[in-house]
C-alpha cells in the first residue's frame, strides 16, 4: 500500500479515531506568540488547567513588537508581551523574549535553534506554520481555542485532509526565484484552490531550491489555502539540521519522510520552472499577480462578471490603471522582511542587488531581519554596511513588523510598498495602504529605482 | 448551541475576504475574548473618522438586523487569528452561508459555534439574490437536517459530522479530549526519547 508524506506524517501522529470522524493527533512541538496565545491561557486557568508537556512549547515575541528600539512602542503593545512572558512563568514554558539573542520571528527562530526535524508535528498559532513542511514536518497554523486545546493535552483534534501534488521541472530562468515560484503556483491554483488540501511540492526546480527557498515555498503555500505544505526530506534537509542548539536532542528519521513511489494524490498540477518569470503582485489577493515585465490586467483578462468586479474593486483599492505597464508604477516605500523572506539568504540577494547603488529619493526603505541571530549574522557579513550605505534604515531589533504592521511600522494611507511579504489584503499594512508583493532581491531593485523594476537589470546571477 | 440558526441574510459577496478585513490588526491589541464587536469588518463598516459608510450593506436597514451573511469565496483567508470569529459572533452574526471557507477560519467557527453551511456556486448565487430583497424575511439553517430555508426555497447544504455535532453539542473539546488521557499517555510511550522535544528555557 503506497502512502503520500502527508499520510505517513498524519499516521504517526494520530492517537486515536473520534466517533465523529475526527481524530486525535500528537503534537511535537509548539509555538506561541504574544498576540494569539493571552485567550488561550486564561482559558487554561478558567478551567483549571495545567500545560500537559511545558517543555514542548516555546513562546517568542514577533508581532507586536517595535524593531527601531527594543522597548516597546506603546502601553498596549507591552502588555501583550508582558502577558505572554507571565504566563510562560507561571507554567515553566521557554520564552525568547526582547533581548534574548534567540528571540525574532517564530518561523525563523525555530530552525535556527533546531527545533524542526523531518517527521516532527508541529502546530502554532500563526497561519504561516506551513513553513515546516520544507523540512518533511508537518506544520499547521491553529485558532487560539486549540492552542489552549494543545497547551493542556498536547494534542489536537484533527480531520484528515486531501491531498495535492504541485510538480515543478526544470530550471528557473536567470533572477527567478523561490518567492517567484510559490507566487506563480498561488496564481495557478487561486486563493483558496488549495482550501481543504495538504499541497505536497515536488520537481527538479523545488529540489535544487537551498532549505531557505524551500521555506519560503511552503511558507506561503497557505495563500492558496493549504492547511499544511510538504517538502520530501532529502541530504539538504539532514545537512541543514545539523549544528544548532536543539540539533542532537531531535530525532524523528530522516529521508524516509517521503512520499512513496506512486502514492496518489487527490489533484496533481505541473509547472514548467522555464515559464516562471519574476512575478509582482497588482492587486489585493496573493494570486493576483503578473510578470515585472508586463502589464497590469484588463477587464478583456478576466472570465466571468464575478472576475472583473473583483478586478475593478482590486485596482479602485491599488489605485492603477488597467493595461498600465507595471514597470511604471512609482513606489513611496520599500520593505524586506517577514516570516517569508527575511533569513540571511534573503539578506544576501537583496544586499547583491544594493551593491554600489542607492535608494532612489523619495523611497523609504527598510529592512527587518528575520531574527537577531540572523541580524548578527549580517552584520558579521557587512551585509548591513550594504544597505545602509544605499540608504536602507536596518533596524536593530527583529519581528513581523511591517508585513502586518501590529507594531509601530504602519504604511500611511494610499503608501505604495514593494514588499517581500506575503499578503497584499486591503489594509493588511496599514488603512488604505498599497502592497506589491515580490522577492527581496526585487524589493531592493524597486527602491533603486523608484518604481517596480526588473533585477534582472541589475545583474544578480549567481545571487540566490 | 439550538439547531436552528434563524434570521436576516445579508449580501456580502466580494471574494476572498482575509481575516486582516475581518478583524484589523489594531483591535487585536487584546488579552481577552471581549469587545470585537465594533471592529469586526471595521474599515469596510466606518470611513477615516469612524462615521458609518453609507454604501456597505451592514449599515442599510433591513440588514443592519442581519444575523447571516451570505459571502463570496474563499470567506475567512489569511491570518489564523480567532478573534475574527469572537468579532462576528460579538456583532450579531450566527451564521455564514459560503461556498467554500480557509480551514483555520473553519476550525476556529466550530469551536465557537459559529455555523458555516457550504453549498454549490449556484446555491450562493440564488441565496445573494434573496438576500438582496429587503423584503425577503427571515433565513433559517437547519444544522441537524443541513437544510437551509428562505421563502419558498430550500437547499441542502455540506457540513462534516464533526462540526454538525459540535454545533449541536456545544462540546468543549479540551475537556472532552483530556478523558482521552490514557490514550494520549499510551502513545508517548510508543516515543524514543529523541522525539520527546525539551525545548531549552
Amino acid at each position: 500500500m503506497t502512502r503520500t508524506l502527508y499520510d505517513k506524517l498524519v499516521d504517526a501522529h494520530k492517537v486515536c479515531d473520534l466517533p465523529d470522524g475526527d481524530m486525535l493527533v500528537y503534537v511535537d512541538f509548539h509555538i506561541m506568540n504574544e498576540y494569539t496565545s493571552p485567550q488561550a491561557f486564561s482559558g487554561l486557568d478558567h478551567k483549571g488547567l495545567k500545560v500537559w508537556r511545558p517543555e514542548a512549547h516555546l513562546s517568542v515575541v514577533d508581532h507586536v513588537n517595535a524593531t527601531r528600539q527594543r522597548d516597546p512602542h506603546d502601553d498596549a503593545s507591552k502588555l501583550l508581551i508582558d502577558n505572554l512572558e507571565n504566563n510562560c512563568k507561571k507554567h515553566n514554558i521557554a520564552f525568547y523574549g526582547l533581548g534574548d539573542p534567540r528571540q525574532g520571528i517564530e518561523h525563523v527562530v525555530v530552525p535556527e535553534q533546531g527545533l524542526v526535524a523531518p517527521g516532527m508535528l508541529i502546530a502554532c498559532g500563526d497561519s504561516h506554520t506551513t513553513t515546516y513542511g520544507a523540512y518533511g514536518a508537518l506544520g499547521f497554523g491553529i485558532g487560539t481555542s486549540e492552542v489552549e486545546h494543545v497547551l493542556a493535552t498536547q494534542t489536537l483534534r484533527y480531520k484528515r485532509l486531501k491531498t495535492m501534488l504541485v510538480t515543478v521541472d526544470g530550471a528557473l530562468a536567470p533572477g527567478v526565484t523561490a518567492k517567484d515560484i510559490i507566487m506563480k503556483v498561488v496564481q495557478v491554483v487561486g486563493a483558496g484552490g488549495a482550501n481543504g488540501y495538504a499541497v505536497e511540492f515536488a520537481g527538479s526546480a523545488i529540489r535544487d531550491q537551498d532549505m531557505s527557498g524551500r521555506m519560503t515555498i511552503c511558507n506561503m503555500a497557505v495563500e492558496l489555502g493549504a492547511r499544511a505544505a510538504l517538502i520530501a526530506a532529502d541530504e539538504k534537509t539532514l545537512e541543514k539540521i545539523k549544528g544548532h542548539a536543539h540539533s542532537a536532542s531531535i530525532d524523528f528519521g530522516g529521508t524516509e519522510w517521503r512520499s512513496d513511489d506512486g502514492a496518489v494524490h487527490d489533484q496533481t498540477f505541473d509547472i514548467a520552472a522555464e515559464d516562471i518569470a519574476p512575478l509582482v503582485s497588482w492587486g489585493t489577493s496573493p494570486d493576483q499577480s503578473v510578470p515585472i515585465d508586463g502589464l497590469v490586467p484588463t477587464a478583456a483578462d478576466t472570465a466571468t462578471p464575478k472576475s472583473k468586479a473583483a478586478l475593478e474593486r482590486a485596482l479602485d483599492y491599488m489605485g492603477l490603471s488597467a493595461g498600465q505597464p507595471v514597470q511604471d508604477i512609482a513606489i513611496d516605500s520599500a520593505f524586506i522582511g517577514s516570516c517569508t523572506n527575511s533569513r540571511i539568504e534573503d539578506l544576501r540577494a537583496a544586499a547583491a542587488v544594493l551593491k554600489g547603488q542607492k535608494v532612489a529619493t523619495g523611497v523609504t526603505a527598510i529592512v527587518v531581519p528575520g531574527s537577531t541571530f540572523t541580524r548578527l549574522q549580517a552584520e558579521r557579513e557587512g551585509i548591513d554596511k550594504v544597505f545602509i550605505d544605499a540608504g536602507f534604515d536596518w533596524r536593530p531589533e527583529s519581528g513581523c513588523s511591517m508585513c502586518l504592521a501590529m507594531n509601530d511600522d504602519i504604511a500611511m494611507d494610499g503608501e505604495r510598498i514593494a514588499s517581500s511579504t506575503n499578503r497584499n489584503f486591503e489594509g493588511r499594512q496599514g488603512r488604505g495602504a498599497r502592497t506589491h508583493l515580490m522577492s527581496p532581491a526585487m524589493v531592493a531593485a524597486a527602491a533603486v529605482k523608484g518604481h517596480l523594476a526588473d533585477v534582472r537589470e541589475f545583474q544578480t546571477e549567481g545571487a540566490e | 448551541m439550538p439547531d436552528q440558526v434563524t434570521g436576516l441574510m445579508a449580501a456580502f459577496p466580494q471574494p476572498n475576504v482575509d481575516t486582516d478585513v475581518i478583524m484589523p490588526k489594531r483591535f487585536l491589541i487584546t488579552i481577552t475574548r471581549e469587545g470585537l464587536a465594533d471592529g469586526t469588518l471595521a474599515d469596510l463598516r466606518f470611513d477615516e473618522d469612524n462615521n458609518k459608510r453609507p454604501d456597505f450593506v451592514l449599515n442599510q436597514a433591513p440588514w443592519t438586523e442581519a444575523s447571516i451573511l451570505v459571502v463570496g469565496d474563499n470567506f475567512g483567508c489569511g491570518s489564523s487569528r480567532e478573534h475574527a470569529v469572537w468579532g462576528l459572533m460579538q456583532l450579531g452574526i450566527k451564521g455564514v452561508i459560503g461556498t467554500g471557507f480557509a480551514g483555520i477560519f473553519y476550525d476556529n467557527a466550530r469551536k465557537n459555534g459559529l455555523a458555516l453551511p457550504i453549498v454549490s456556486p449556484e446555491v450562493r448565487d440564488a441565496l445573494i439574490q434573496i438576500a438582496r430583497d429587503p423584503n425577503a424575511g427571515a433565513c433559517s439553517i437547519d444544522i441537524t437536517n443541513r437544510q437551509i430555508s428562505v421563502g419558498t426555497q430550500t437547499h441542502s447544504f455540506d457540513m462534516d459530522d464533526a462540526t454538525r455535532g459540535a454545533l449541536l453539542e456545544g462540546r468543549d473539546d479540551t475537556l472532552d479530549s483530556l478523558k482521552l488521557a490514557e490514550s494520549i499517555r499510551a502513545h508517548e510511550r510508543t516515543l524514543t526519547e529523541k522525539m520527546r522535544v525539551s525545548v531549552i528555557q
